[in-house]
This record gives C-alpha cells, structure tokens and sequence, in this order.
C-alpha cells in the first residue's frame, strides 16, 4: 500500500503494507489503484489555485506538498496565522486533510509540515534551527537508503547529525546529507521555481516604417492571423476573445477587441472580424507595433456530423452571430425561451442565440397576441360585471366599438412571487373591433371581489 | 399545352434585358404559399428565394405592425434553417409566433439601436448562406439600402423581408417611394368569419400585391396563417368549408366553449 486515509491509520494500517494482508485483516476494505500521474496533476491544479488564491511564488512539492512563498502576500490575507488557517480549513471544506508550516527556509516548512506538531506551525525568524533539531530526520527529503544507513549509526534526530563532523558522512553517504542540512537551516539558497500559467498565443509585427492607412493596416492583419492560429491549433484551441493592440508612434495604444460566441480557428472568420472593426482604429501618426493576442481561449470540441439519412444538417449559423454581435453587442442577439407562468409578460426570457436549445415549448390552448405591449396600458372602456367583455373602449384617443369577442382567460397572481399576488387575478379578452382589429384586453380582479384587483381595464398586446 | 416555337429574336431580347437588369444570376427557386391564386401571380410561382420582398400593413397595422408581423412570421415559419428577426421596437411576443409555426428554437433576435444598425445587420445578414430568412422592421428604406440589400440577397440565395413598421401614421407615406424589392404587400385586417355562436372568428385579412417585379398587381383575401404558417383562401359558403379542416373546426369549437 503506498497511501492510506485517516480511517485506514485508525485501523491500524500504514502505508507498505501488503494489500493482501490488508485485506485479511479487513475484508471490506476499500481498494484504490495508485495514479502517481493524476496525483502530480491534481497537485498541479492545487498548486494554480494556490497561485490564484494566495501569493505569486508556488510550485508543487511532490509527491504531497505545495511550496509558497508567502513573503509580502500574509499582511492581505490577514496575517500569517490567519492565513494558514483559512487555507486549511479551505482545504478541509474540499475533502483534503491538510496541515501547513510557514518558516524560513522550504526545507524546514517541509519538515515541520509533516513531522511538526500541529495541524498549523509557526516559526518565528530565526528560532528555526532549535524547531527542527528535535525533528527526525526523514523530515530531511533524503533517500530512503541515506535515512537507513544513519539509523545503522544511531542517529535518528536532526539536531545530532547536524552537529556530526561532515566529512565522514559525505565519504559515506554522499553529498546530499550536508546539502539537505544546509537548504533546510538557510545556509544554502533553495530556489522555488513557481508554477506558471499557459501563456496565451501571441503574434507581433513591428514596422520599420509605420503604417496609417486602413488598406495597410488589413492586409497585416491577415498577414498576422494565420501564424495565430497555427498556435492555436498545436493547443487544440479556439478563440473567445483576440485583442488587437496598435502601438502608435506617439506612444498611445489602440485596442481593438473582437469576441466570439464559440472557441474559433479560422482564419478567414477571425481576419473579417478583426477588418470590420478596422474603421474604428485611430492610427495618429501612424502604427509602429501591431500584437494580436488570444486572450481567452478555449478547447475546440469537435461535433459529430449528422448522417444524411434523415436529419438534415442545419447551417452553422455562428459566424453570422459574432459578425452581429461585434456591431450591436453579444447582449442584443437573444433567443426567447419558454418559462412556466401564465402570466404572459413572465412566460418568455431570453437566453443567449446560441443557448442549447430546449425541447419545452409554450402551450397553445389559447391564441397569444402577435406584439406584447411593453407595459399594459391603461383603457377606457365599458363592461357588464362579472365577466363579460368589454362594449368599447378608448385606447390613445381613439374609441372602438367591439363587434365579438373571446374569453374570459383568468390568470391567477403567482403566490410564490410575493405576498401581494396571493388573491390576485387577471381576465384576459380577446375582442375585435368593428374594423377587424383584434386586441387584448384584461381586466384586473375577478370582477366581484375587490381584493383580487382594482377591476381596472388594460390593452396588454395586438394580434393580427 | 404544346411546346411553345423557339423564337431565336426573342430569346435574345430577353437575355439582354436581363443583362441589362444587372442579373446573370442563377434562379434560386421560390418559397410558394401553396394558394394558386396568389402563387399564379407572382412570375417564380411563390416569394422569390435570393430576394428581398416588403410588407406593410395598413391602417393602424403601420404602427404597430401585428398583422404584418404575423404574415411574415408565417412566411418565415414555411422556410427551412434558422430565422433572424433584426428590430428596434422589442415588442414580439415569441408565444404567437410559435402559433404560426415559427418556433422559438429558430428564431433569433437581433435588438439593434437604430434604423441605420437594422440595415446593417440586415445585409450582413442576407449574405450569410445558411439561414431560412432574415426579417428586419424598419421605418426608412431608401432606393440605394434596397439596391444593397436586394444585391446581399441574390449572392446568398436569402429570404429578405422587409416589415416597414412607421413611428407615426404620417410616415406610412414613405411607402409610396420606389425601392428595389421584387415583391410588395400590403395586409389589412378585415372583420375576421362571423361564428354561429358568440366569439371571434377566424381573422381575415385582406392581401395587396402592390408591386412584383415581372408582375402585375393583385388583391387577395385570405384567412390568417394558421399553426404552420399557410395562408387559407376565403371562401364565402364558410360552414361547408370547414368541414374539411379540423384544425379550423377544433379552433373554432374552442372558441365557442369560451
């Protein structure tokens, strides 16, 4: 066994033992292959959060630790104590045991770490070298085969072998001993070489002469897109978002910022998306650098393609989306999606135009009206209590005479929304005037008692 | 009907005349309405494909634009692949719209800011192969944005219309200027079929062909599209009629027990 949980230690199990006899002792056991290269990968990810979260300076310390350089970040996060402990228990609320030491050199927060008392250690500057001394000394990072040849000589704590006379052990054991003692003491600089975050794909051009006119400018635009996408494509990406920077002679920025509603990688679509906003470029003198940056990028996923056997393949469509969306915003192209009221204005909600779409669509028991005035508008009208449609009404100056008319369809407040819907109701007519005009009228309350509503007229939308 | 005779001076004449109309494009077929009477009209036998066709409405439907939105939507729904609908009032209500069979799943919405974003993305639109039609509501559509969006269509093979939808009654008059749309219509609402028994009929409206390009102009009355976006002809000996559409009959029935 090379690891095993807390419960696993309570029952007396420790990481070496032979499975099977494991598995002797407790029959129920749970099994779990080992995945060294998945553990260096969550350790990774672990690490980036870390990156994101605390301080610029981390790297993973393998096979269970993460290395940070907190110097200069605990004061924002409240200390270092402070620190420690809301990165902990942030661990602990993700399902990972952990326990953390901060202390002058990695090799001694290592130690500390997994042989230290606590769950958090630390060690104010300069009283390391007495913390560590008591620690045994596989807290050292060394070989197993170093750790075994120094039990053979009796030593079992830090602080005895660091007081041992060097040359003989370096004879015996090598040169590590002395350069762990040392890393972990502060006599010897450690580096930390932090993780760092994929860089994204970047292309440049720099101009002898600089260029001003939008004809120039296009043409090293597609000059510029293609080895942009040749990097995409060794990452397997896409692009959501391209900058475009114009650095001017005069030292200012342009910036253009094109996005796209799916990971793209073509070439043809990103040059016209980036030459249509050409026109709002400022050159000034003229442009000296242009970069074109994928500043968010994401995996292509590849679709299947429909057979033509029955399904027909509908048009990809989302190339016209990013043109649009680059003119009138991404929030200005929408979709309606059903929502399940009977409140008419509350029925629809939009959702993005390339939103997957759903299979739920409105009922249709009853006709709705072709434009749904923004808001009900209040009208004048004429009616026979409870429930009969109006005889005319006045809608913007202008009467109507109503020759039929269809309903009443009551709409029950929606109680869960608030309070105050809990007795109200709507009746919705549909009439026709004498022109052939049909609208749709409501009134509110039920007609007979005042609390279901003012039994006041609107005109809520127009059908053909 | 026998082979019409080959008439070589003719035939040339009309090549030239379509080399002079700036066409050597390819007939991109029609979208017919499946009524003889409006299709036998119009010169491809349906709303030409790769074209871009106005409608109005009249009366009061020039503002607001129900009927007129209705009858493309019913277009719209009748065409295959997705639906861009471009405007700058967001009062369509999607649940109609899916009454005449335009679901919501294929119709896009493009809330543009002016009339001057409409016509761009309208065009930016039509040339986009791959979409069923393009819808846009604008007030203004002048000779030279028509000519652009005509030739945007013809390159893609698109369904363009164009609803003119007027701020104010006095603007309809716009509507009289020559545009380079190959069809217009005009849709009135006329008093929808009287019911036996109390309740709103099935609407009517009243259909001008004002222009078609190679054609001549025609009135039509119809019944409003129904759940898949057809167009039914009116017929005067209406309980007889009905018997043979159980859609209609069910919907009328509905409308009697309410």
């Amino acid at each position: 066994m090379l690891s095993v949980d807390l419960a696993a230690r309570r029952l007396g199990l420790r990481p070496g033992t032979p499975v099977a006899k494991a598995q002797a002792l407790h029959p129920d056991l749970l099994i779990m292959d080992a995945d060294p290269d998945g553990d260096r990968a969550g350790l990774e990810r672990l690490a980036l959060w870390f990156q994101h979260r605390i301080a610029p300076i981390v790297a993973p310390d393998p096979p269970d630790g993460i290395v940070l350089d907190t110097t200069g970040a605990d004061h924002l996060h409240g200390g270092e104590a402070v620190m420690l402990e809301n990165m902990v228990t942030r661990l602990k609320e993700s399902g990972i045991t952990a326990r953390a030491a901060i202390a002058d050199t990695w090799g001694a927060a290592h130690a500390l770490a997994r042989y230290g008392r606590g769950r958090i250690t630390i060690v104010p500057p300069g009283e390391m070298a007495a913390v560590i001394a008591d620690l045994p000394i596989e807290a050292l990072r060394l070989p197993a085969d170093i750790i075994d040849g120094l039990h053979g000589l009796g030593v079992s704590r830090i602080g005895p072998l660091a007081g041992m006379p060097r040359a003989p052990l370096a004879l015996r054991f090598g040169p590590d001993v002395a350069r762990r003692l040392d890393q972990a003491f502060g006599r010897q600089a450690e580096a930390i070489v932090p993780v760092r975050l994929q860089a994204p794909v970047q292309v440049s051009r720099n101009f002898a002469e600089p260029i001003s006119a939008a004809e120039t400018i296009a043409r090293y635009i597609t000059k510029l897109v293609p080895p942009l996408c040749a990097g995409l494509e060794e990452r397997e990406q896409g692009v959501r978002r391209l900058d475009l920077l114009l650095h001017r002679v005069d030292s200012r920025t342009e910036a253009v910022r094109v996005a796209t509603a799916m990971p793209v990688r073509d070439v043809r679509r990103l040059t016209r998306l980036l030459c249509d906003r050409i026109e709002t470029i400022d050159p000034g003198f003229g442009i000296e650098r242009m970069v074109l940056t994928a500043s968010l990028a994401e995996p292509i996923l590849h679709r299947q393609g429909v057979s033509a056997l029955i399904e027909e393949e509908e048009a990809d469509v989302s190339d016209l989306i990013d043109t649009l969306a680059n003119r009138v915003g991404m929030q200005a192209l929408y979709r309606f999606a059903p929502v399940e009221s009977d409140v008419p204005e509350r029925a629809v909600c939009r959702v993005p135009a390339l939103a997957p779409e759903e299979a739920r669509e409105w009922p249709d028991h009853w006709p709705r009206p072709t434009r749904l005035l923004p808001r009900p508008e209040p009208i004048q009208t004429m009616a026979v209590l409870p429930d009969h449609p109006p005889v005319f009404f006045i809608w913007r100056g202008i009467r109507r005479r109503i020759r039929c008319a269809d309903g009443p369809e009551r709409v029950f407040g929606e109680w869960w929304k608030g309070d105050a819907e809990l007795t109200t109701v709507r009746d919705y007519f549909r009439v026709e005037d004498t022109s052939g005009e049909t609208f749709w009228v409501y009134r509110t309350g039920d007609g007979e008692h005042g609390e279901t509503g003012s039994q006041g007229w609107f005109l809520h939308g127009l059908f053909e | 009907m026998p082979a019409p005779e080959p008439r070589p001076a003719l035939e040339a004449l009309r090549a030239q005349v379509s080399r002079l109309e700036g066409q050597g494009r390819r007939r991109r077929g029609a979208l017919p309405f499946g009524v003889p009477e409006i299709d036998g009209r119009l010169p491809d036998g349906g709303l030409a494909l790769g074209a871009l066709h106005e409608v109005a409405g009249g009366g009061h439907d020039a503002l607001n634009a129900a009927a007129s939105g209705l009858f493309s939507a019913g277009i719209a729904a009748r065409t295959r692949g997705k639906v861009l609908w471009i405007a700058t009032r967001q009062d369509l209500y999607a649940p109609a719209l899916q009454q005449v069979g335009l679901s919501a799943r294929r119709t896009i919405y493009v809330a543009a800011s002016s009339d001057v974003d409409v016509l761009a993305c309208f065009e930016e639109a039509l040339r986009h192969q791959g979409l069923g039609a393009v819808v846009a509501e604008v007030a203004r559509l002048s000779m030279t944005a028509s000519r652009r969006l005509q030739l945007a269509a013809e390159t893609s093979g698109a369904l363009g219309i164009a609803i003119r939808r007027w701020r104010r009654q006095t603007d309809a008059a716009d509507f009289g200027q020559p545009t380079a749309s190959v069809t217009r219509w005009r849709v009135s609402v006329l008093p929808s079929v009287p019911l036996p028994v109390p309740g709103v009929g099935r609407s009517r409206w009243l259909l001008e062909l004002i222009r078609a390009r190679a054609g001549e102009c025609a009135d039509f009355e119809v019944e409003a599209c129904d759940a898949k976006g057809r167009l039914v002809p009116c017929r005067l000996a209406l309980p007889a009629a009905l018997a043979d559409r159980p859609a209609q009959e069910a919907a009328g029935d509905r409308r009697a027990r309410a």
